[in-house]
């Protein structure tokens, strides 16, 4: 049984091939993932993310719920609107989902988790919540669309109304702000400027219709893989899981360590970890031979081995990039098992590309 | 439903062959092979002068999905090979039947054609997948 997101006969009719994500029907291309690709670098495209879970948290205990149960921490927001990436680590300091958390008031926040791991999300957010006066809803109402590219703010500015103008007139990179019947934020999963739109499902398939007519090309999840590994940003069930640490996933920038007693789930794991460094490190590879990195693929660096969590070839650069998770010692080259051959790859930081420009 | 031109011959691995008439053959991947692959980005052809066995894996289509080999569907000497898709491996997806094709044979031994299937029995073979 798989579901279906509110557009999917608007994929349908723009020629998209559908496959099964994670039990939700969606479109993978529509045509050329490339193109599709090359039109959010240049331009504008659209993704559907209604399959993605919202769960809005309200209540007296909102704050010091969300700093137990996330390794970022809340507090840093002050300003409403303001959003925040972090990890929801278990007891074990492994990451259960990475989230993003929108700051309404302190006792009002939205949380935006993936929808392959809502089931074991809500369980484990509802279990922390018992301990706190909190309610927590999820929005299943309200469906998801991520305008990105260099012209998407200037594309979509020309389905907005007056006011909804005004409301994302110069909003800064990761806010997020109720204007009218939309929620619009300044985030995304590609690199690139633009907007995540929350529409409620009856009004999405319209959104969607105005955006195709202002210009936004349709792009699939393929693209939105190519995108988002360019941009160096990862994909969980891939790039990190229950049994991985936040710190071998590159994301200690998302752990807050002060207030040293604000006792976030997993910490202690993970404080331990940090100390001793005894933890692998997520990286970059670049290929420029011919060949396309792929994951699950042996890395070999001096004094041991790795293994790339994603690979592709990257559209932009022309040649194929990956992530790989390798021992902390690793220096700036390795050689990854390709055909049953060992090709020499470039180490690097894990972000190729922001902006439509090469960052290696 | 994808093209399959009822002049050409088809391996069941997906590659189909066009006798040009001169004792040479010309092979690529079928439209139902890159609809599976999806956006090719490199395809590795063999070498002019190599020889090369019926079935023999002789190039690779690496696509946003995965690499693939391409078998030759019969043995013979390569005479010519599709140098545009070094740049452009899009053809293969964009035109598998022209702009697209991959290499040329020059049959050794012109009756292992009659092992192949004409284009009803590849279609029937695709049905079967």
């Amino acid at each position: 049984m798989t579901s279906k997101t509110v557009l999917h006969a608007k994929h349908l009719e723009s020629g998209a091939k559908m496959v099964d994500f994670h039990g939700w029907e969606m479109p993978i291309n529509y045509g050329s993932q490339i193109e599709e690709h090359h039109a959010v670098r240049q331009d504008a495209g659209m993704f559907d993310v209604s399959h993605m879970t919202i769960v809005d948290i309200k209540g007296d205990e909102a704050k010091p719920f969300l700093r137990k149960l996330v390794a970022n921490d809340v507090e840093k927001l002050q300003v409403a609107g303001k959003a925040l990436y972090t990890g929801m680590l278990n007891a074990e300091g492994g990451v259960i989902d990475d989230l993003i958390i929108y700051f309404f008031t302190e006792t009002e926040y939205r949380l935006v988790v993936n929808s392959a791991t809502r089931e074991k999300d809500l369980a484990h957010i509802a279990t922390v919540a018992a301990d706190f006066k909190v309610e927590v809803t999820e929005r299943p109402e309200i469906a998801m669309i991520a305008v990105q590219g260099p012209n998407a703010k200037e594309k979509t500015a020309q389905v907005l109304d007056a006011d909804q103008q005004a409301a994302v007139e110069g909003m800064k990179p990761f806010f997020g702000v109720q204007a009218g019947d939309l929620f619009i934020a300044t985030t995304g999963y590609t690199g690139e400027d633009g907007y995540e739109i929350a529409v409620h499902n009856d009004g999405a398939v319209e959104l969607w219709q105005k955006l195709l007519d202002a210009g936004v090309a349709p792009a699939g999840l393929g693209a939105r893989d190519t995108l988002r590994l360019e941009a160096g940003m990862n994909l969980y069930g891939q790039d990190m899981d229950e049994t991985v640490s936040p710190l071998a996933a590159n994301m200690a920038w998302t752990i807050s360590w002060e207030p040293e007693d604000r006792d976030f789930i997993g910490r202690d794991v993970v404080a331990k970890q940090r100390a001793e460094k005894s933890t692998d490190k997520l990286v970059g590879l670049v290929l420029e031979a011919k060949g396309v990195l792929r994951a699950g693929s042996k890395v070999v660096v001096e004094g041991g081995e790795g293994v790339i969590t994603s690979g592709t070839f990257s559209p932009t650069l022309g040649h194929s990039v990956a992530l790989a998770r390798v021992p902390r010692s690793t220096g700036d080259s390795a050689q990854v098992e390709m055909r049953k051959k060992l090709v020499d790859v470039k180490v690097v930081k894990p972000c190729f590309v922001r902006n439509g420009k090469s960052v290696i | 439903m994808s093209n399959i031109p009822s002049e050409l011959k088809y391996a069941s691995s997906h590659e189909w062959v066009r006798d040009e008439g001169d004792g040479t053959f010309t092979v690529g991947i079928t439209e139902h092979a890159q609809e599976l692959l999806g956006d090719m980005v490199f395809v590795d052809l063999p070498d002019v002068e190599d020889e090369v066995d019926a079935g023999e894996d002789c190039a690779v289509a690496e696509s946003v999905k995965a690499a693939s080999d391409i078998y030759a569907p019969i043995g013979g000497e390569v005479v010519a090979i599709n140098e545009d898709l070094e740049d452009a491996p899009e053809n293969v997806n964009s035109d598998p039947y022209g702009d697209g094709w991959l290499f040329r044979i020059k049959a050794s031994d012109a009756s292992e054609l009659d092992n192949l299937l004409d284009a009803e029995g590849y279609q029937n073979s695709i049905d079967e997948d």
